[in-house]
């Protein structure tokens, strides 16, 4: 009965839509991975899962957050350790069924699984409970102030379906079989799955019992999404009218599709920013002409290093204009960034130069720098840039491009002594980059810190932010690891990148930092 | 004969274990898949705990094993980029890849033996001089730049045909195919312009040559001299003794249309295995490099196979040595 209900109001729809359908056809360079939305913790895969699955908080496209399947939370009276969330009531799933506080455990449940790749961000629950159908309380192992910053991706998936489905396991990789949630869905997000071909083309409708109706837009009627990996066809594809809208406008492209007719392109600055990392710690490396001593190790050429690199010269000729010069390794937006850090960086060839002789490497040295080629925007070529640059201060650099694949091992695994890095903030605090990027490298914190940096002092710091509730003393502290991180000259910050989408001028909608389209937010005229 | 073949068998089994050993020592220089499947939230306990599970931790000789142990029960594991099983990704993407090399192939054999006949008999003309020198474009440009030049001309500038991906297909069975609907037909044409036009160029170059050759052969003349129409000289007599190198040439070019579609896949987004292997390759997702590679390595062999086996059954001096040989 109800089987036969939801068919004749998905026929329904289907006229409805016929009668007023508006597709926007969509480009990007890759494609989403898998469709179970806890399996993979990754750009692509979470941007098309945000369009058919929905978490309990999203940001809206400019970053901020907004309710979603949660109208409110709070932490719990009484009890720090609590964090209380009421769902939104009325809510369906694709398939008919009621979205209620059971699915919000076993979703939480499901992401915390062993082969979820968003375990991570949810190691500080320790319990997820359901007070009645709409009211949720996560229990974490202490204060937990920026619980609700990590769940902006954690989608909710319904329990009836996966257990009915053998959907109730993330995937396991090597376990053999694929799973049902890979390859089908059923969110209660605003578009519906029509028919998906893995790196072809996926097609989405909107889902007409969708609670938000009134409040979004939902101009865009069906999605057509069609990955093109190479740049030159991307563009080519907008140019002759065959995609609506693009992501990743090769920067050299830019103009070429600005001065078309009828289509627009907008920037905005990605939560994303590049640097250089040092491996200070070692007693003497491996990639360096100075046998016996680490030059890295004197913060003198480590500022000397950061002075010699002409930031705005990069912006203007390698990436035409396209980047933000930086001076610390967070993104505008994110809290603990000031604009006095963040435009710290000045070129100063005579002070580097004599940086250099005061620290006793007045003749300059050799080290190899070790940099990506196909996963920043111009990676190879900033690097190349630097590698000149740091030439003048008597550092010889020999350039190490390579794939990704096998660049990042090489931080992962501590074989590098300079290396570039990219980082992107999903959380919006401080507290992660210093988590990954500053804190000693061990089991649980420092898996990205290649600098073997380490001081217990700024460890104990930063472990304290993850429980500290009175938000002006844990503000403080970010400052004061911040003051650490700046003084040390940890990194050497080169840009933020920038963001372009490529679109026809009747869509309306603006740049998101995380690089996300959330079509319900799309205006089309 | 029965001997022959089994040998034959026997080597080409053995050179497919070789390409396969090959393949799993080059792995490890592409990188670590375990990084790309891993968020960047990951922990070293996690890199740990996976590498483990996916047996990456072992030298690649036991890896290569394993591989071969499960590829013996027709199990080629699960794409570590898209979680599917390898086989059926593999059987997906083929439809589209065959389908393109079969067009180019055609263009390449009959748009090359025209161009060969025609700028052979006028090879003084005006038109033939032209067609030769621009085949020289064919031969020396890279395939990604042709194919980028033809999108700005034919989809961009002019707006007829499309830029990437092979239009409306049509399901039957098990596979799919762009032949039966107008933009399917459309999405075609470029991919195979730009897959093609290299053996095209190459084709019409071999028939000019052999045909000159031909055309100068005491027969040729004595017919001539017979008054024997030079159409019926041409065609019947000239061109006939022309195919049989070509045919030869054509044979071995068919394994490589469709190995190197590669590139023209990756131009046109084509979503074809050549595409499918960059994106492994990218991925370090090994299942899908390893049965990739066994399956073109299969079908080079294969083809190589059957032309040994042609000419076995054709050349006669084969047959008759090794039976002489018997003695």
């Amino acid at each position: 009965m109800k089987k036969t209900a939801f068919l004749a109001a998905a026929l329904l729809a289907g006229t409805a839509i016929g009668a007023s359908a508006e597709t926007l056809r969509w480009a990007r360079a890759g494609d989403s991975l898998t469709l179970d939305p806890h399996a993979q913790n990754e750009g692509p895969t979470h941007t098309l899962a945000h369009q058919m699955y929905e978490p309990l908080i999203i940001r809206d496209m400019t970053g901020a957050f907004q309710a979603a399947l949660a109208t409110d939370w709070a932490p719990k009276e009484g009890d720090p350790n609590v964090w209380v969330f009421n769902l939104r009531q009325g809510v369906t799933f694709h398939d008919g069924a009621d979205f209620t506080a059971e699915d919000v455990v076993f979703s939480i449940n499901r992401a915390k699984s062993e082969n979820s790749d968003m375990k991570e961000l949810l190691n500080s629950i320790t319990e997820v409970r359901a007070v009645d159908d709409h009211t949720v309380e996560f229990v974490t192992d202490g204060p937990n102030p920026i619980l609700p910053s990590n769940l902006t991706n954690l989608f909710m998936m319904d329990k009836g379906w996966a257990e009915a489905n053998g959907a109730v396991d993330v995937q396991d990789v090597e376990g053999g079989e694929k799973t049902f949630a890979t390859t089908n869905t059923n969110g209660t997000g605003p578009y519906q799955l029509v028919s998906r071909e893995p790196d072809v083309k996926t097609v989405l409708s909107l889902n007409e019992n969708y609670w938000g109706k009134d409040q979004f837009p939902l101009d865009v009627t069906e999605i057509v999404y069609t990955p093109i990996q190479n740049a030159a066809t991307r563009v080519a594809a907008l140019l002759s009218g065959e995609v609506d809208f693009i992501q990743d406008v090769p920067v050299q492209d830019l103009g070429r599709v600005a001065d078309t007719a009828g289509l627009v392109v907008k920037t905005a600055p990605q939560n994303r920013v590049i640097f250089f990392g040092m491996n200070q710690g070692a007693d003497d490396i491996a990639n360096d002409n100075v046998e016996g001593k680490n030059p890295l190790a004197d913060v003198r050429v480590r500022q000397a290093m950061s002075m010699a690199i002409n930031r705005d010269a990069i912006k203007q000729v390698v990436m035409r204009g396209q980047s933000q010069p930086a001076g610390m390794i967070a993104p505008p937006f994110v809290n603990g960034w000031t604009e006095a850090m963040d435009s710290a960086s000045k070129t100063d060839i005579d002070a580097a130069k004599a940086l250099m002789s005061d620290a006793g490497y007045g003749d300059g040295f050799s080290i190899q720098l070790d940099c990506p080629n196909d996963r920043y925007i111009n990676d190879e070529a900033i690097c190349q840039a630097a590698v000149g640059m740091l030439a003048q201060i008597g550092v010889t650099v020999n350039l190490d491009a390579k794939p990704k694949a096998q660049h990042f091992p090489l931080i992962t695994n501590n074989q590098t002594d300079f290396y570039m890095l990219g980082w992107g903030v999903p959380t919006y605090d401080s507290e992660y980059i210093f988590n990954f990027l500053v804190h000693t490298r061990g089991s649980d914190r420092g898996s990205w810190n290649g600098t073997g940096f380490s001081n217990p002092e700024v460890d104990q710091m930063i472990q304290s932010l993850a429980s500290e509730t009175d938000l002006d003393k844990r503000n403080a502290t970010i400052q004061s690891i911040w003051d650490v991180v700046q003084a040390e000259q940890l990194y050497i910050p080169i840009h933020h990148q920038v963001l372009n989408w490529g679109m026809k001028e009747s869509v309306g909608i603006e740049v998101s930092p995380e690089d996300d389209p959330k079509f319900k937010f799309f205006n089309l005229n | 004969m029965l001997a022959y073949i089994i040998r034959r068998v026997f080597q080409s089994v053995l050179v497919l274990l070789v390409v396969g050993l090959v393949a799993f020592a080059m792995f490890r220089f592409v990188g670590d898949p375990v990084d790309n499947m891993l968020g960047q939230e990951r922990t070293q306990a996690d890199i740990e705990r996976l590498r483990e599970q996916l047996g990456l931790d072992q030298p690649f000789i036991v890896q290569y094993w394993r591989f071969l142990e499960q590829a013996a029960q027709g199990n080629f594991g699960l794409s570590y980029r898209q979680g599917r099983p390898v086989a059926e990704i593999l059987i997906e993407r083929l439809p589209a890849t065959l389908e393109l090399a079969f067009v180019s192939g055609l263009l390449a054999l009959f748009g090359g033996i025209a161009l060969g006949i025609f700028t052979a008999i006028r090879r003084r003309g005006v038109s033939a001089n032209v067609i030769m020198t621009v085949s020289l474009i064919g031969v020396s440009l890279p395939t990604f730049l042709i194919g980028i030049l033809l999108i700005y001309v034919f989809s961009v500038e002019l707006g007829w045909l499309p830029s990437f991906g092979r239009g409306e297909v049509t399901r039957i069975g098990g596979w799919t195919t762009g032949f039966l609907t107008e933009s399917g037909l459309k999405a075609l044409i470029l991919p195979a312009i730009t897959l093609g036009l290299y053996q095209m160029t190459l084709i019409m170059r071999l028939v000019r040559t052999e045909m000159l050759e031909v055309l100068r052969m005491d027969y040729i003349r004595f017919a001539r001299a017979r008054g024997i129409r030079e159409k019926s000289i041409n065609f019947r007599h000239a061109l006939k003794n022309t195919l049989v190198p070509v045919i030869t040439i054509t044979g071995l070019q068919l394994g490589s249309i469709i190995a190197f579609a590669i590139i023209t896949e990756t131009v046109f987004q084509w979503p074809g295995v050549g595409l499918l292997f960059i994106n492994a390759i990218q991925f370090v997702d090994i299942p899908v490099m390893a049965a990739y590679l066994m399956m073109i390595s299969v079908m080079f062999v294969g083809i190589n196979l059957i032309v040994d086996m042609l000419y076995f059954a054709i050349d006669p001096r084969l047959r008759v040595d090794r039976t002489a040989g018997g003695h």
